[in-house]
């Protein structure tokens, strides 16, 4: 029996904003199978978010769900997540949204290791306000504020969150959407902050500028250039240049959650207090 | 009787919060608000509630919007420029409805200017901080024992109203210490956010049409809606047209003017037979007191005017009051700011003249003599 | 303003005037049930510059919080007394440390000098307790507030494990003020 989506679907909010061609779509789907697999109760979960088209995908879906200001959504779930630990708080951000303008939130959501589940959605430029580069965008590709090429070097986003202390890292793609389903599901099963990164395909404000002729190829892209973490890491180097691994990157268990470690306090001074009492 | 404490400013306002059912704070450390944090960095673990440290002052701003979705009475202190940096995050909780309290204790600026001095020059900011048209209701409380009480205030117009309300006092209030009676719970009232009474299925976030202040849902309480920062629907799902954001910030404006009369709080001092009033808040609302008991103890008829709310402005008081004396002095630790309200709603009536400073030291009361003494 | 009383604590950062200035007022405020502000300038650094606090205490509604004419004023360092002392009034009253404060600014002030310090570090054996010698040599000057409340005060304010020295510290101010007056 094929897949009921509608079951996590507002009703009458499709269509979604996103263009023809986008991939969010096929994340979007890949996010509710997660969920469903996980059998999570809808009133349990909030999905916040920030500015950008990733960030509308919380307007279709039926959880608690949040909107927030540009980069800002880790700081506006954390305080979710704080005053609900026993919550599923699923963050949606874009690469500009949580790397750019949101970075400083991005490291520090790591280094607590507070128990989020963010899902970056890298499509490697600024698609809603027009196709200007981001802080994912690969040097040299163009881009409507690097019309010459980008002059400017990109970051490594699992690298980044696992250099600042999240616990779980991975990447998926669009085009290999059932592999990340099985990476949303042990993101949300963490205890701790679990990052994934998401790579997608803007054909019209990016795949357009970059000699991708189709979104067809931007997705065929996806499937030569990414590969299984443990088949890359078995090649030499001169085998993987220019591809890069997908999967779990990084895992730790372990690693003190912040909401845990919070409540253990509260937890510790209730006795004392009673203690005292 | 409650119990009895010297306390400084900024840990009254804390007590204020716990009073109110605060049981989230967020914030980031700056001077000469930080003994704030550092209060309910010790008292909320105690009761089980939330005390965050974030990484910079977006963040607790965002925070505490999160934490007040789920339900949580949520309180940030600030101080000049981390004020500035929350404004975007506090114009969200505006057009989103959800209740906050955010204290800014006031220094010199701009940029850096003066950490350690007092200021009442973010007075313009407190209510025009944010871009778009926005409503704001700020507290200007003066003595310690206010800033508790106003504190607790504070909480119930932003729950009733479902608006963030600031609090804005300068850094001598916040730091000095005074005796105060911390009530005993019961006494002073605390005012808890509307609440939906329809099932989840029926239920509209945004829907107008009971009346202004929309009852709120919080969060995994199942009713699961949403939130956004974009101009909405009563189902809160974005709005890009035509009447219903119009239509919708004239709400928002509405729910704090048309209550003015609820949220406007102010004292009157020796006005009745005044032929000069002194309009001022915070420290300088306390110099001018000292200034017209010394005054009048000479013969001179003057009378003090002292907001408690500043925004919404007392528009309709100070219009009343223009038309009774002959001045009004303003003095203000900025180079002029409230004074064009004061000038605003006077209408020509009387002559206003102000008194600034901004080097880092009150206005004195002497100073205001002086300049009653000149006018008179 | 009758009443309305204006002491002023300085030295420099790190000597314990504004927890002086605190115990002052808690006296005066708590213990006594008078009026009573405290407050404090100081700049950025923790320790060292010159720093004061002030206590004002009235039987009647203090407005203004600040020392503007002040009635005494302590000063544990030369540069705090001569950055601070103008606001002292004319019958006012400058309290000085015997060793640190050498040169007296001119003034028809009274001046009282006493060896503060010293008489921590040598009687008490803790120059950290210099605090609360002080309140006990204002406490005898300016008789403003009861013996009993500022010992409660004082005790209710010091880390635990220290209430005797501090007692001692207290006596011992009281003391140096009774001793100069014989």
């Amino acid at each position: 029996m094929a897949f009921d989506y509608s079951q996590y679907i507002r009703g009458g909010k499709l269509p979604h904003i996103w263009c023809p061609g986008c991939t969010y779509g096929i994340i979007f789907k890949s996010i509710l199978r997660a969920v469903d697999s996980l059998k999570l109760p809808k009133d349990d979960i909030a999905m916040v978010s920030g500015i950008g088209c990733a960030s509308r995908l919380p307007g279709y879906v039926d959880f608690n769900t949040l909107h927030t200001t540009h980069g800002r959504a880790l700081p506006f779930a954390t305080g979710i997540k704080m005053a609900k630990p026993d919550k599923h708080v699923l963050v949606v951000s874009g690469d500009g949204d949580a790397t750019a303008i949101g970075g400083n939130h991005f490291i520090h959501a790591c280094r607590r290791n507070i128990d989020l589940t963010v899902l970056v959605f890298n499509n490697y430029i600024y698609g809603m306000t027009g196709g200007q580069y981001s802080p994912a965008t690969p040097t040299g590709h163009m881009a409507a504020t690097m019309p010459y090429g980008n002059v400017d070097s990109p970051f490594d986003i699992p690298a980044l969150a696992k250099g600042a202390g999240a616990s779980f890292v991975a990447r998926g793609t669009a085009f290999h959407a059932t592999a990340l389903d099985k990476l949303i599901v042990d993101a949300i099963q963490h205890k701790g902050l679990s990052v994934v990164e998401i790579i997608n395909a803007c054909p019209t404000t990016h795949g357009r500028r970059n000699k991708f002729k189709s979104p067809t190829d931007m997705l065929l892209w996806m499937k030569d250039t990414f590969m299984p973490v443990a088949a890359f890491e078995k090649l030499p180097p001169e085998k993987t240049a220019g591809k890069f691994p997908m999967g779990v990157l990084y895992r730790k268990e372990g690693v003190p959650e912040y909401c845990k470690t919070y409540y253990g306090l509260v937890e510790r001074l209730k006795k004392q207090g009673e203690g005292r009492a | 009787m409650g119990k009895i404490k010297l306390l400084q400013g900024n840990e009254a306002c804390a007590e204020g919060a716990l009073y109110a059912g605060c049981t989230f704070f967020a914030g980031y450390p700056i001077t000469p608000s930080t003994e704030v944090a550092e209060y309910m960095a010790r008292r909320l673990p105690q009761i089980g509630g939330v005390f965050l440290q974030m990484e910079d002052e977006i963040a607790a701003m965002a925070a505490v919007i999160g934490g007040a979705l789920t339900g949580c009475k949520s309180l940030t202190a600030t101080s000049g420029p981390g004020f500035s940096l929350k404004q975007e995050n506090m114009g969200f909780a505006m057009l989103t409805e959800v209740p906050c309290v955010i204290v800014n204790v006031m220094r010199g600026g701009p940029s850096t200017g003066v950490p350690t001095g007092p200021g009442q020059s973010d007075i313009m900011q407190c209510k025009w901080g944010t871009h778009g048209d926005h409503p704001a209701i700020c507290l200007t409380p003066a003595y310690v024992q206010e800033i508790f009480s106003e504190t607790v205030r504070a909480f119930n117009l932003s729950e009733k109203y479902r608006t963030p309300v600031i609090i804005a006092y300068d850094e001598i209030v916040g730091h000095m210490r005074e005796r105060i009676e911390i009530s005993d719970p019961g006494v002073l009232p605390v005012v808890q956010r509307p609440r939906p009474a329809c099932p989840p299925a029926e239920y509209l976030p945004y829907d107008d049409s009971k009346g202004d202040v929309p009852p709120m849902a919080n969060f995994f309480e199942g009713y699961r809606y949403h939130v956004t920062g974009l101009n909405h629907g009563p189902d809160g799902f974005p709005v890009n047209a035509s009447p219903r954001i119009h239509t919708d910030e004239l709400r928002l404006i509405r729910k704090v003017d048309s209550n003015r009369a609820d949220i406007v709080k102010f004292e009157e001092y020796l006005l009745e037979d005044a032929e000069v009033a002194v309009f001022a808040y915070g420290v300088s609302g306390r110099s001018a007191k000292t200034a017209v008991n010394q005054v009048r103890s000479e013969g001179v008829k003057a009378g003090l005017f002292r907001p408690l709310t500043i925004w919404p402005f007392p528009e309709e008081q100070v219009a009343g009051l223009s038309g009774r004396v002959r001045k009004i002095i303003v003095p203000e630790l900025s180079l002029g700011q409230i004074i064009h309200e004061v000038d605003r709603c006077s209408k020509g009536r009387c002559g206003i003249e102000g008194i600034h400073r901004v080097d880092g030291d009150p206005i004195t009361p002497a100073q205001i003599v002086a300049r009653i003494k000149e006018v008179m | 303003m009758s009443g309305r009383y204006e002491i002023r604590f300085s030295g420099s950062g790190g000597q314990g005037l504004i927890l002086a200035g605190v115990i002052f007022a808690e006296a005066a405020a708590i213990y006594d049930n008078k009026n009573a502000v405290q407050s404090q300038s100081y700049g950025p650094e923790a320790r060292g510059g010159a720093s004061k606090s002030e206590v004002i205490i009235s039987d009647e509604t203090i407005d203004f919080p600040k020392a503007t004419s002040i009635d005494l004023m302590l000063a544990l360092t030369q540069e705090a007394c001569a950055k601070y002392y103008k606001d002292i009034k004319p019958d006012g009253t400058l309290l000085v440390d015997e060793d640190f404060v050498r040169e007296i600014p001119k003034g028809s002030f009274k001046v009282i000098s006493l060896p503060i310090i010293r008489t921590a570090s040598e009687e008490i054996g803790k120059a950290f307790a210099a605090n609360i010698v002080a309140i006990g040599t204002i406490a005898a000057i300016t008789g403003r507030v009861s013996r009993e409340a500022v010992e409660k005060a004082v005790l209710s304010r010091v880390p635990k494990g220290t209430e005797d020295l501090n007692k001692r510290a207290l006596l011992a101010g009281y003391d140096l003020v009774k001793r100069r007056a014989n």
